[in-house]
């Protein structure tokens, strides 16, 4: 896989690093980093409407009424359900890893990202 | 949880392994600079010169308390303190696909009383957006809360403490309330070193919290536990929250900075682990030295995180590799926004359970502490160190005011004998007062033996001792049968005065010289050879009389 220099100033070696480790996805190629490019471009179209004083919206629920529940005990006693689906449990525990395994920092990592010498 | 985890060591049982299970501080949050306690500014507070200029320290708080009610936030599964592990979980708990979450209107009245109680603005429209970081007791991935537009804000809260050298002088200060959000609680994870491995339960997986945040109005540790006791009484007082911090259903994250007088505020650390209103108040002021001290020696203050090691009574940097978080805040697409209303806003013809009423709620609010408070002292006239003493005990008001109302005594008599020869006893037996060997009758019985007159003071402390070693006999009968019976002849107490004087010889020199503290001597071995059945009162008379 070549090394090639990073197009387009908006988008830093920084930035790209930033997405690769919130969202543990690897850019791979150069290609994919132009795909996310195009993508962006195509959101930045919403720019061109003028939505000076409108509201914005969050939810197309907006109107919707938020039903309210009754304080009542419906749900649970799944144990055996919620467990099955797991690879590895222990006495009715979930198992994890120890902890959070952090991302290597960016020049101790294998990526594309990698700005060659 | 101690139940189960005690199954899983017996199981496995080795020497590591006992050892190694432990559920350890949250290590998610590694960092500190994140929307909260406003009014701090992260900035490097210049190295004073050893002590030379003052210093001085900022605290603000951020506290979780669990709602208490039957069921959680989101979902309908129970809540409860100890469970067999994910016994507790709803598929909606879990995270599974194809689950939403669904709003407990029980929640939303806790949240609402718990605002109105601090003086806040109710906020009629509020929002819920979705906080994104990954642990593996967050199984959806991020959680839901109230980051945008929480449900109450701008209100506050009055606290008091003793000060001075005999801790008699009560303070009043307040710190304003930023805001009350709803949010959901994660699961709890065990730590398994020996294994390196985590256990996860997600019983408490949507339970329902209120993050109360405080600004950084205090100022030492000793605030900081004043202003948490008072909000675990209001909210045990309102039951939105049962507030017990040993079962984690009240939970405080501290803000500490320090800077000098006229600067910028310090870089503040967020202090965390902390398990008791005692141990709030030493971290804090171990993490105000630790600061004070590395400024001093001409170092800097990270902002990071740290945890209170309660057995070495210091704090822990528990900064995480994993850098500064990016949480990612969006609003919950699944729920629309909570409105609430007032008698004035409510539309006709609508489902009671389906609305909130705040002016409903308001008009239902009990009696808060400090009202609670002001009552006691207006009524029974006694102190208002007295009061606040009163409702730190539950159960201690209604043990005072039963004695009163079947006693004849000065209700600010009564409180002496609740709080220095009740609460000590019970104190020194660690007992509550619902535990006492002594009941309010028995004691209003031997008060109103005392103020007769049927029994001196010092008759009285024996009777008590009696009582609390509970035969099941009544005051009066301890009394006829050790015969405490006040000696009401005066020649007699003359006749014993008199003989004390006479083997005094030396105090009597004393006192006729001017000593006269040596008269309580005398007084006490008056006492003594009565038996505690004179009344001080009369002996001091007696024996001033006779050394004039």
């Amino acid at each position: 896989m070549e090394q090639k220099p990073l197009p387009q100033k908006t988008l830093t070696v920084e930035v790209l690093d930033h997405l690769e480790r919130l969202a543990l996805v690897d850019f791979r190629t150069l290609e994919g980093v132009q795909r996310l490019e195009k993508a962006i471009q195509f959101a930045d179209q919403l720019h061109a409407v003028n939505t000076q004083g409108v509201e914005p919206m969050d939810s197309v629920l907006e109107d919707r009424c938020l039903y309210l529940r009754e304080d009542n005990i419906t749900e649970g006693n799944c144990t055996e359900d919620l467990l099955c689906n797991a690879r590895e449990t222990v006495e009715e525990y979930f198992i994890a890893p120890p902890g959070n395994i952090p991302l290597p920092k960016l020049n101790e990592r294998d990526t594309f990202l990698q700005v060659s010498e | 949880m101690a139940a189960y985890r005690g199954s899983l060591l017996a199981r496995h049982g080795r020497a590591g392994g006992v050892t190694g299970l432990h559920a350890g501080p949250s290590r998610r949050r590694a960092q500190a600079a994140g929307p909260i306690a406003s009014g701090q500014r992260a900035g490097n507070s210049p190295a004073g010169e050893l002590g030379v200029a003052p210093w001085v320290a900022v605290v603000g708080l951020e506290i979780h308390a669990q709602i208490s009610s039957s069921s959680k936030l989101f979902s309908g599964s129970q809540v409860h303190f100890a469970a067999p592990p994910n016994s507790l979980v709803s598929f909606f708990d879990a995270s599974l696909p194809g689950t939403l979450p669904v709003l407990n209107r029980r929640c939303v009245e806790a949240a609402v009383m718990t605002g109105l109680a601090l003086n806040c603005s109710i906020n009629k429209k509020s929002l819920f957006d979705r906080k994104h970081y990954f642990y593996a007791d967050l199984p959806a991935g991020y959680q839901i809360t109230q980051q945008r537009l929480p449900v109450a804000v701008n209100g506050s809260l009055s606290y008091s403490f003793c000060v001075g050298g005999k801790k008699n002088q009560m303070v009043t200060r307040t710190v304003r309330i930023k805001q009350i959000q709803l949010e959901q609680d994660s699961g709890k994870s065990l730590h398994d070193d020996t294994r390196s491995q985590t256990l996860i339960d997600l019983n408490r997986a949507g339970v329902g919290l209120m993050e109360v945040v405080m600004e950084p109005d205090m100022s030492s540790g000793e605030e900081a536990a004043a202003a948490v006791r008072e909000l675990q009484l209001i909210l045990q007082t309102l039951g939105s929250s049962q507030a017990i911090m040993a079962e984690g259903q009240l939970r405080v994250d501290a803000n500490v900075s320090v800077h000098h007088p006229g600067e910028a505020y310090g870089v503040r650390t967020e202090v965390k682990n902390i398990n008791s209103i005692r141990f709030l108040a030493r971290a804090i002021d171990y993490e105000i030295q630790r600061q004070i001290k590395e400024l001093g020696n001409g170092g800097t203050i990270m902002n990071e995180t740290r945890a209170f090691d309660d057995k070495l009574g210091c704090t822990i940097s528990m900064r995480d590799k994993e850098g500064k978080q990016d949480y990612r805040f969006m609003p919950e697409p699944n729920l629309p926004p909570l409105i609430l209303y007032d008698t004035k806003s409510l539309p006709a013809n609508v489902n009671h359970r389906q609305v909130v009423n705040i002016d409903w709620i308001r008009e239902r609010l009990p009696d808060m502490p400090s009202v609670r408070r002001e009552k006691l002292v207006e009524q029974y006239g006694i102190l208002p160190e007295h009061s606040f003493t009163l409702l730190n005990e539950e159960g201690l008001v209604k043990f005072f005011e039963n004695v009163v109302r079947q006693t004849q005594m000065n209700p600010k008599k009564v409180i002496g004998w609740i709080l220095n020869e009740m609460l000590h006893r019970l104190n020194q037996h660690s007992l509550t007062i619902k535990e006492s060997p002594v009941s309010s009758l028995f004691l209003a019985d031997l008060l109103n033996l005392l103020e007769r007159g049927t029994i001196s003071s010092s008759a009285a402390k024996q009777v008590l001792e009696e009582l609390w070693n509970g035969e099941g006999k009544t005051p009066l009968q301890i009394v006829k049968e050790k015969k405490l019976e006040r000696i009401q002849d005066q020649q007699e107490l003359e006749q014993i005065c008199q003989a004390v004087m006479e083997e005094h010889q030396e105090e009597v020199m004393e006192i006729k010289k001017g000593n006269r503290k040596v008269l309580n001597k005398l007084i006490g071995l008056v006492q003594r050879t009565t038996g505690g059945r004179a009344d001080p009162v009369v002996v001091k008379q007696i024996l001033e009389k006779r050394l004039s």
